[in-house]
């Protein structure tokens, strides 16, 4: 069984994000960047499927610029297989990284694509829906647990009253959840390796896919500050305030 | 400055690392985050740390970084730098203690890889770098600790053997070791006497005894007793009366890394103290907007940076094979002073809180006299640079 799996290099999560003085996106210059949380979540488990022995192969695609390189070698570190560097500098949504992926997707013939739910930057959670669409696969989306079975997959997802379990065909798309696993750290002997093991590189043109973004981003602002409360001495007091402020009828 | 004020915030961009000193980084990092920092303050008052933390180290390849494929270490495509990255990323632990005992190896073991015979170095570099084996260096003695050529425990030969007599003082890892590079005296005075014994801890004659310390709680510092211990001549590190150049060449090699891990822990301090500064209000407004407080962190930076500086160039020259030994020393001061400013200053922003157990700049502050001591003095070191200098 072959795994995809796509990878995105975001600011750190750690990192305090703060918007540019032009409004025009959040700062990046001199930021620390590293592998989207929920990528490093289907790195592992991908590299865990290959442990297990149903997986053979574990190909990780990243779509950004040369530095995303970076972060292809850290999956590779994990115990991924090879990397596909898409490379652009431009903006790249959801729908034009399903595309690129959909591309890759019909070259590699993977049995399974393992995508994080969301990128950490825009939050968007479209990409690995868009992705199954564009491909009518089944997909598994929120994963906590993958069960591979032959030709199945058992996926259970986190949903609004609880947790539901799955059972999808392959070739399939799943997303990963937070709790789908704990990412391992990559040790000195993988970290060497790693820079051994290949890496494409390629265009989004190599793949006859548009990217121009569809979407127009006017402005970026933060959100507003909390103003300051005030202490009520009485209940009759507290009732007068919320009217005051019609909260209250 | 940046919104959020970190570990790496004011680190100098460096011509000297790339993207796999980067990844190193990175990935260890996670390491101590994970099987470490929870631990650390837990770890510091029980006064020592789990033994398995060093086979989980040795399967990260913390343990085995820098020594040859051949006995199951890792060195292709690894430099100086990688070793930089380490001290610095270890010392984020804010429990020095746990390191020191963690990698003693890192100063037991290159002896026997730089002189010892083929023979000695398969027998035991595999189980140390495996993390099964631990190996100290026990060179300081009741009398002698810098002063390397007055050293006193005698081996005297006897057939296959040398019959060992004596004491070794302040040993790092002494009471969990199960060998010792050990300084003895085979020859007349001087440190053209000296030679280098390897002596195995369970040898019939070897006791040993814990010693408390100001800080390195974690770290199981120990005396050790010699009462005529028969060793192999064969444990020979080495040629005989000619230890010294060995127990020299291992300091320079030490106080690159001792300066990277004090250099560290100095960050530590900033972190700490910029994060506070920007919480803490006083007189209605932030820590930080107080012009004493900013001054101390600025000149913080500065020290730290200039140490950045400094250590770059002199872990550079190294790397090109200069033995820069004047350089290494005042380096180590260098470090050590920037470590005691900067856990000075970082207690004095943190107040009371700060002087409270359980926290890192507590830790490191009990650490600062180890630093600015072991590896050489900072008296010692001044004066080696200058001799050298040829003053």
């Amino acid at each position: 069984m072959k795994v995809l799996v796509p990878v995105k290099r975001v600011v750190d999560y750690n990192v305090k994000i703060r918007v540019k003085s032009d409004q025009s996106g959040v700062e990046l210059a001199n930021v620390k960047m590293s592998m989207n949380p929920f990528d490093e979540i289907s790195v592992e488990e991908a590299v865990r499927l290959k442990e297990a022995g149903k997986a053979t192969e574990i190909v990780v695609v990243s779509v950004g610029p040369q530095q995303a390189q970076e972060t292809i070698r850290t999956a590779l570190a994990m115990g991924a297989d090879r990397g596909i560097l898409i490379k652009t500098d431009d903006t790249v949504e959801p729908l034009g990284v399903a595309k690129l992926l959909k591309a890759v997707a019909e070259e590699e013939k993977p049995d399974l694509i393992i995508v994080g739910k969301q990128a950490i930057d825009d939050d968007c959670n479209q990409t690995g829906q868009m992705l199954s669409a564009l491909l009518g696969w089944s997909q598994g989306t929120f994963a906590s647990k993958i069960d591979i079975e032959g030709d199945k997959a058992a996926v259970t997802r986190e949903i609004d009253g609880g947790l539901q379990t799955i059972k999808i065909t392959m070739p399939a798309v799943v997303t990963s959840d937070l709790r789908l696993n704990e990412p391992r750290y990559a040790s000195l002997p993988n970290i060497m390796k790693a820079k051994k093991k290949p890496i494409d590189t390629k265009e989004p043109g190599d793949y006859g896919v548009d990217i121009t973004p569809r979407l127009e981003v006017q402005k970026v602002a933060e959100p507003p500050q909390r103003e300051a409360g005030i202490k009520v001495e009485t209940v009759g007091e507290l009732v007068s305030k919320l009217k005051e402020a019609g909260v209250i009828g | 400055m940046a919104a959020q004020f970190d570990f790496d915030t004011t680190r100098l961009p460096s011509p000297f690392m790339n993207d796999s000193h980067h990844h190193w980084r990175a990935e260890l990092r996670k390491f101590v985050e994970k099987e470490m920092m929870p631990y650390a303050d837990e770890w510091d008052e029980a006064g020592g740390f789990p033994e398995e933390l060093y086979k989980k180290a040795s399967e990260f390849g913390l343990l085995r970084m820098g020594y040859p494929e051949q006995y199951g270490g890792i060195s292709e495509g690894l430099d100086r730098f990688h070793g930089i990255v380490t001290s610095e990323e270890l010392a984020r632990l804010g429990a020095g203690g746990v390191t020191a005992s963690l990698m003693v190896h890192g100063i037991g073991l290159p002896p026997i890889m730089a002189i010892g015979s083929d023979e000695m170095k398969e027998r035991i570099a595999p189980p140390v770098l495996n993390g099964d084996k631990r190996i100290s260096l026990a060179i300081t003695e009741p009398g002698a600790g810098s002063d390397v050529a007055n050293i006193s425990t005698k081996a005297v030969r006897d057939g296959d053997h040398y019959i060992v007599n004596g004491s070794k003082m302040f040993i790092t890892g002494g009471m969990r070791a199960h060998h010792f590079t050990t300084a003895v005296r085979t020859g007349g005075e001087g440190m053209r006497g000296i030679s280098l014994l390897l002596i195995d801890a369970d040898a019939p004659g070897v006791t040993r005894t814990p010693l408390k310390k100001m800080g390195w709680w974690a770290s199981d510092t120990a005396a050790i007793y010699f009462d005529d211990v028969k060793v192999p001549a064969s444990n020979l590190i080495g040629e005989e009366n000619q230890g010294f150049i060995g127990i020299v060449n291992n300091f320079n090699g030490e106080r690159l890394g001792m300066a990277a891990g004090a250099m560290g822990s100095a960050r530590v301090c900033l972190e700490e103290a910029v994060n506070w500064a920007q919480e803490r209000k006083t007189f209605g407004k932030r820590l930080g907007d107080h012009q004493v407080i900013r001054h101390k962190i600025a000149e913080m930076v500065r020290q730290i940076n200039a140490t950045q500086a400094y250590l770059e160039i002199c872990a550079w020259r190294v790397q090109n094979g200069e033995t820069p030994v004047a350089d290494l020393a005042m380096l180590k001061v260098q470090a050590t002073l920037t470590l005691e400013f900067c856990a000075r200053e970082a207690m004095q922003i943190l107040g009371g809180s700060g002087y409270m157990r359980g926290n890192r700049v507590e830790r490191i502050y009990r650490e600062v006299r180890v630093n600015a001591i072991g590896g050489g003095s900072e008296e010692i070191m001044r004066d080696l640079a200058a001799r050298q200098l040829g003053i």
